[in-house]
């Protein structure tokens, strides 16, 4: 019907920074693991977790259950390390950027062509970033608030040498390096990520936010977060991604860890726009995330808030244990898929303490020819007297050709328990625009209201900004597979 | 106000409409019978711009102003900003938007275009409520997502609903009355009739003469095999009632 695209979907972030960078070669063995922790200037106990992580990788297999379908990675065709050489150099004398000022130019620049401003950082203080480059954390913003606060947000690398008790506590306690394949290859070869600690009873001043971003070629980004929220203190914590366009498939394999202690809360949001790879489904990221959050104390709270519009493929399960008894445990999510991209997402709700709650809203949309996949499992532990669950799926396709599914495995061993599970499916129609259209709306505006609407449970979990954000993502991204 | 002139539409390679020809003109109201399949949604859609039918020769004019204006250029949203409105046969469930929201929305941009002032929620209210009233409509049904959950007959009375709050130069109603039990019939003919003035114009397109008994039309057409067979005033619905439409399509 419309044979010109109003906004081309055009992937605005896919240039590449032109910086001099210092790179590992090739491979993956225990050499070029030692060589990770020496560059990082690590203390032993890191090194031997990682080659503890690497042995278990290496009898692991990758995981075939999930609905993509993809070329087997090489893994010793990566680069497991690769960092603007400014950086390194200032690093090697032991000594990182003191200020942002000392920022290369070029990285300044291509944060401002992302839209992270950093003079504009230094004005507002309502948010602070953390800002991640290929392997490496560039530069945290508005340090001079939360330090008065007593809140600790840093690169991972500098926490494991100025906090290491606190990193030695909480690393690993909630994705251990067994748990998949990913995460085992994420404990061998993590080269940054944030560290975010909030101390008992803060509330944290300002939003936290990470930014991440994949520039050099031939590279994996394999970050690491861990974020600990104390008894009582509350965070809100914001995450962004985008990698330039390239043929070739990058991976991306991350771990996050969250942990909440007693009346502790915890809000996690994403809004993921990796490159997808172009029309004919060359190129992109394969995102291989494991992500996980435990609510360790009573009445604490997780909530896992993500917009997933990018990647070729998204491999992606944001979780919570729900130890604590009373403790609650949320998921809201919506995730787009077009052209050729793969989507596998969900989540698991682990519920062990006493009257849980746990809330799941999933939003699928697909469009072209991709495939779009709800897998999530809920688990009533014996222990887990009084759990409650809410499960929400809907999809919603664009166009004939996409597909969508919903696999969701429910367990439940105590009989107290009470769960609902709601799922749907509808259609973006020609005929649900021309509706629109004839009260006066424009296409984009017509989209535009048909997605707010399906989307709109978990939009209005996302603060403001990045709300606006994600509805202009998400409209851009489907104007061209509409019609 | 409305000219259409040898329209010919087809719908994959299926030709529908054969040579439509038909004149409107302001304050009129027609009304367009016909059996199943003759073409009579058709010609509604084809008028407010659905994608999905391809207009294969023909014109399709609007008078706005003294200026006429070719439908057949402009997309629905801008035909609708132009004063066509298109009442559903089957009208369409938007979930998660309010019904409020999207009146407010639809009538702001349908202002923006005609160089009206927007308006915002406290005027627009009372403007709404009028209208409400108008159409006998619970006020609660404008907190609720539109058409979800609505029943035929408050779908259909969400569409006059609409067609009050967008004010259009003209109103086509696809099968407004079916679906409807006799007194919601009376409450939405009562609604059109209120709305009609000398200046703007009604087409209706039915299967029965029972929505004309309320709502009088100056003319009626029988379309058969998408062609206009018979046109004549309010008595021809009534003999094709008595009749049958095989006297005027044999």
């Amino acid at each position: 019907m419309n044979d010109t695209p109003i906004v081309d979907k055009e992937y605005k972030y896919g240039f590449t920074t032109d910086i001099a960078m210092e790179q590992l070669a090739k491979g993956l063995n225990e050499d070029v693991i030692r060589k990770i922790s020496s560059i990082k200037d690590e203390p032993d106990w890191m090194l031997q977790s990682r080659l503890r992580s690497f042995k278990i990788w290496q009898k692991m297999t990758e995981p075939k259950w999930a609905k993509v379908n993809y070329e087997p990675v090489d893994y010793q065709d990566i680069s497991y390390y690769s960092a603007p050489k400014s950086y390194v150099g200032m690093d090697k004398k032991g000594d990182k950027p003191k200020s942002l000022d000392d920022l290369d130019p070029e990285l300044v620049k291509t944060f401002e062509r992302l839209g992270i401003s950093l003079n504009e950082q230094k004005r507002i203080s309502g948010v602070a970033v953390d800002m991640v480059f290929d392997s490496v954390s560039v530069g945290t913003t508005n340090k001079e608030i939360l330090d008065k606060y007593g809140v600790i947000f840093c690169s991972i690398s500098d926490a494991i040498k100025k906090y290491p008790e606190l990193v030695k506590k909480y690393y690993g306690s909630v994705v251990p390096a067994t748990d998949n394949f990913f995460a085992a290859l994420n404990g061998a070869v993590f080269t940054d990520g944030s560290f975010c600690y909030i101390p008992k009873g803060v509330t944290c001043p300002i939003d936290l936010s990470t930014y991440f971003r994949i520039n050099a070629e031939e590279t994996g980004q394999f970050e690491r977060t861990l974020l600990v929220a104390d008894e009582g203190s509350y965070v809100n914590y914001l995450e962004g991604c985008t990698a330039p366009m390239r043929d070739e498939n990058q991976l991306h394999a991350a771990v996050v860890e969250l942990i909440a202690l007693k009346d502790a809360e915890i809000k996690y949001s994403t809004v993921q726009n990796w490159y997808a790879g172009d029309k004919d489904g060359k190129g992109g990221i394969y995102n291989f995330v494991t992500k996980r959050g435990k609510c360790v104390g009573q009445n604490s709270k997780i909530s896992w808030t993500q917009v997933e519009s990018g990647s070729a493929i998204t491999w992606k399960y944001p979780s919570v244990i729900l130890q604590g008894d009373n403790s609650q445990g949320a998921f809201y999510s919506v995730a787009l898929t077009h052209d050729y991209m793969q989507a596998d997402t969900g989540t698991k709700m682990i519920h062990v303490g006493k009257n849980t709650k746990s809330t799941i809203i999933s939003k699928g949309i697909s469009a072209d020819k991709s495939s779009n996949v709800y897998r999530g499992q809920v688990k009533i532990m014996p222990s887990a007297e009084g759990a409650r669950n809410y499960s929400q799926c809907d999809s919603m396709l664009v166009g004939d050709q996409s597909n969508a599914g919903t696999v969701p495995y429910i367990e439940v061993k105590n009989k107290t328990a009470i769960l609902e599970h709601e799922a749907s499916t509808s259609r973006l129609s020609e005929d649900q625009l021309f509706y629109l259209q004839s009260r006066g709306l424009s296409m984009e505006e017509s989209i535009s209201m048909l997605v707010n609407g399906f989307c709109k449970e978990v939009f209005k979990q996302l603060p403001l900004e990045f709300s606006v954000e994600a509805v202009k993502l998400i409209e851009m991204k489907l104007e061209n597979s509409v019609g | 106000m409305l000219q259409v002139k040898n329209l010919h539409v087809s719908v994959e390679g299926v030709e529908i409409l054969k040579g439509i020809n038909l004149e409107v003109k302001p304050g009129e109201i027609h009304a367009i019978m016909g059996p199943n399949g003759s073409g009579k949604s058709t010609l509604s859609k084809v008028i407010a711009g659905h994608p999905s039918y391809e207009v294969t020769s023909g014109e399709v004019t609007f008078d706005v102003n003294f200026e006429q204006k070719n439908l057949l250029d402009m997309e629905a949203d801008e035909r609708a900003k132009e004063g066509v409105f298109l009442a559903f046969q089957y009208p369409i469930n938007i979930p998660g938007i309010t019904n409020y929201d999207f009146l407010k929305t639809s009538f702001n941009s349908v202002c923006e275009y005609q160089g009206a002032p927007k308006l915002e929620d406290e005027e627009f209210k009372k403007l709404l409520n009028e209208k409400v009233k108008l159409v006998e409509m619970d006020p609660r049904f404008l907190t609720r997502p539109v058409n979800e959950g609505f029943s035929g007959g408050e779908k259909k009375r969400n569409e006059i609903l609409q067609m009050a709050v967008l004010n259009p130069r003209l109103a086509l109603l696809d099968e407004t009355d079916s679906g409807l039990d006799i007194d919601a019939l009376k409450i939405v003919s009562s609604g059109i009739n209120k709305l009609h003035t000398k200046n703007n114009s009604v087409i209706m397109v039915t299967h029965y003469q029972r929505l004309l008994d309320y709502v009088v039309p100056d003319f009626v057409h029988v379309l058969s095999d998408g062609k206009i067979v018979k046109s004549g005033g309010k008595e021809l619905a009534l003999q094709l009632e008595k009749e049958g439409y095989d006297w005027v399509t044999t």
